[in-house]
């Protein structure tokens, strides 16, 4: 009913096929060419999930609120201590607020699909789920990246900015392995995140548990004394840090891995596998 | 071509289809006929892919649905129109099917104009689409891909008097093409004037299947005459079933043909001879209806 007095003035052919007071249709148009009988590639669906992570107005927001925070700490850090930082130093202040919203990317790109009940079209124009799993993943590690390069080029224009402005010390020294720490720490996170999402399927929840977890364990490792060695081992924001710091010992790197096991390769496995069998509905 | 058999699906203890089988022929729109909550969309979704079954199968152009490559160049899908992104515009969740598709944009604007989206609407975002624009939108993304096949739940649902009268054509039109169209509602009037088969299913089970003349022949035949008990005679005499049909009217097991030639064998004048509408169906329907409603009561 809406639909047509919407448009009830305007001519042209969609109007025209909207008043079928002669029943017959125009003929519907065709493709030419043969049918695929090859599958969608994994390249095509991941192109489709990061569009589909930007192109609503909710989406295209979070993005750009990632970016504003990134300018926003670089902002603060420019007025704080005569914005005399190291570039390196601009790029750690963005590292923490970057590894919080980040992985929200990979939560929605999961649980948007049951949410908005998109699932529905995903899943019958892609019914190998696991793929679609896969190019999610791509998508959102992109996007990781991405977040680093805008880390990497707002850093350089403030630090320029400070040297110029603020006769701050030029200092553009960047080792590759605080740089390749930070990206690693982003993409874990990211994928902690994905693997909440798999797993819940639910945005609030999966953002929550996302969120809570560190406090849990800084609350419960505070409370209870053995689960403070565990934490050493166990809690992934712990493990994390010395990523930033430009070298890891032997030891952080098995506590890294063990906390990356628990909760980035284990929700991610348990989510594929809840994703593969629910029942889209 | 769709094929479905002794498809079965429990949910604990409750059997939503109840093993299901039917096929569903090209060149023609089959009816999926039954009351709400009887199981159309559970079984349309297993056909899809996207509800795993208990038990059975379901294949799609000879094959499960799973196993098609690339399934939108080959079946359109529209299980629920609202089942879309808010905060997406029409037009981008066409442009999102032709991308994954791998089919030219210019197919989005051909889409649109096929099933009367306007530009501007198709730059609105959903939230503000009525459900009939939905419904336009969702037909649209089913046709995206040029498909063989459509599957389509209660995609009626909504739209105008005039947008109902569109989409009979654009189905009859598909399946004249040599398509293939699996069409759902749970009114039994939509589904007789556009479907050639008709699949009825109350309570996740089957109970009713054929070709709509079919079904609706096997309500019998009206009959009158001037000389009421020479007809019942007559009918009786050749062996044919009747019951009073009300004002002097009688209704027999049979065929037109068969109780014409019968009264013309015995010399009756008949006053009236015609098919009885479809009342069988209608009242098989109406008693599946009312056996759930009146389940809702007693719950």
């Amino acid at each position: 009913m809406s639909a047509n007095t919407v448009t009830a003035p305007t001519q042209g052919p969609a109007a025209e096929s909207r008043t079928p007071h002669h029943a017959s249709v125009k003929e519907l148009p065709r493709i030419s060419g043969p049918r695929p009988t090859r599958p969608v590639s994994l390249a095509t669906l991941s192109r489709v999930e990061w569009r589909k992570q930007v192109d609503t107005r909710a989406g295209l927001w979070f993005m750009l609120s990632i970016g504003l925070v990134v300018a926003a700490v670089m902002v603060i850090m420019f007025f704080v201590q005569q914005g005399n930082h190291s570039y390196g130093d601009y790029i750690a202040g963005t590292a923490m607020p970057l590894s919080i919203l980040v992985p929200i990317v990979g939560i929605l790109a999961a649980t948007s699909e049951w949410s908005q009940r998109t699932g529905l079209t995903t899943f019958a124009l892609e019914p190998r789920r696991g793929k679609v799993v896969a190019a999610k993943t791509v998508a959102s590690v992109v996007t990781a990246l991405l977040s680093m390069v805008v880390a990497l080029g707002l850093g350089a224009a403030v630090h320029g900015l400070a040297v110029a402005v603020r006769g701050a010390d030029a200092d553009w020294s960047l080792t590759w392995s605080f740089v390749g720490g930070m990206l690693l720490m982003l993409v874990l996170s990211l994928l902690q995140g994905l693997g909440f999402g798999l797993s819940l399927l639910n945005t609030p929840g999966a953002i929550v548990a996302y969120l809570v977890l560190p406090t849990v364990w800084s609350i419960l490792g505070g409370m209870v004394s053995w689960l403070q060695d565990a934490a050493k081992w166990l809690d992934i924001s712990a493990t994390m840090g010395p990523l930033l710091e430009g070298q890891m010992t032997g030891e952080q790197w098995a506590q890294l891995g063990t906390s990356t096991l628990v909760w980035v390769v284990l929700p991610l496995a348990f989510g594929t596998w809840r994703v593969l069998r629910a029942e889209v509905k | 071509m769709i094929s479905v058999n002794s498809l079965t699906k429990r949910y604990g203890a409750v059997t939503a289809v109840d093993d299901v089988s039917f096929e569903v022929k090209p060149g023609q729109v089959t009816g999926f006929l039954g009351p709400n909550g009887a199981g159309k969309s559970t079984t349309m979704r297993i056909l899809c892919g996207l509800t795993p079954a208990t038990s059975g199968t379901a294949t799609v152009l000879g094959r499960p649905y799973a196993a098609l490559p690339n399934p939108g160049r080959h079946v359109g899908v529209l299980l629920d129109a609202s089942a879309q992104h808010a905060g997406r515009t029409g037009r981008e969740v066409l442009n999102l099917g032709a991308t994954l598709m791998g089919i030219d944009r210019s197919r989005v604007d051909e889409m649109l104009s096929v099933v009367g989206l306007t530009d501007k609407e198709s730059n609105r975002r959903i939230r503000n689409y009525s459900l009939g624009m939905r419904q336009r939108l969702g037909i649209a993304h089913a046709l995206l891909g040029d498909p063989q096949v459509l599957v389509l739940d209660e995609p009626a649902n909504g739209l105008d008097p005039a947008g109902i009268r569109w989409m009979r054509s654009l189905l009859r039109g598909f399946a004249d093409e040599g398509g293939t169209v699996l069409l759902s509602s749970h009114l039994l009037n939509e589904i007789e004037r556009v479907a050639d088969d008709i699949i009825v299913i109350g309570r996740g089970r089957i109970v009713a299947q054929g070709t709509k003349d079919e079904l609706l022949r096997g309500a019998g035949t009206t009959v009158r005459a001037t000389d009421e008990r020479a007809l019942w005679a007559a009918l009786e005499a050749e062996g044919i079933v009747a019951q009073a049909g009300g004002s002097g009217a009688l209704l027999a097991e049979a065929e037109p043909a068969q109780v014409g030639a019968a009264a013309a064998k015995h010399g009756v004048a008949l006053v009236e001879l015609r098919g009885a509408d479809g009342r069988g169906l209608e009242d098989m329907f109406l008693e599946l209806t009312a056996a759930d409603a009146r389940e809702e009561v007693a719950a």
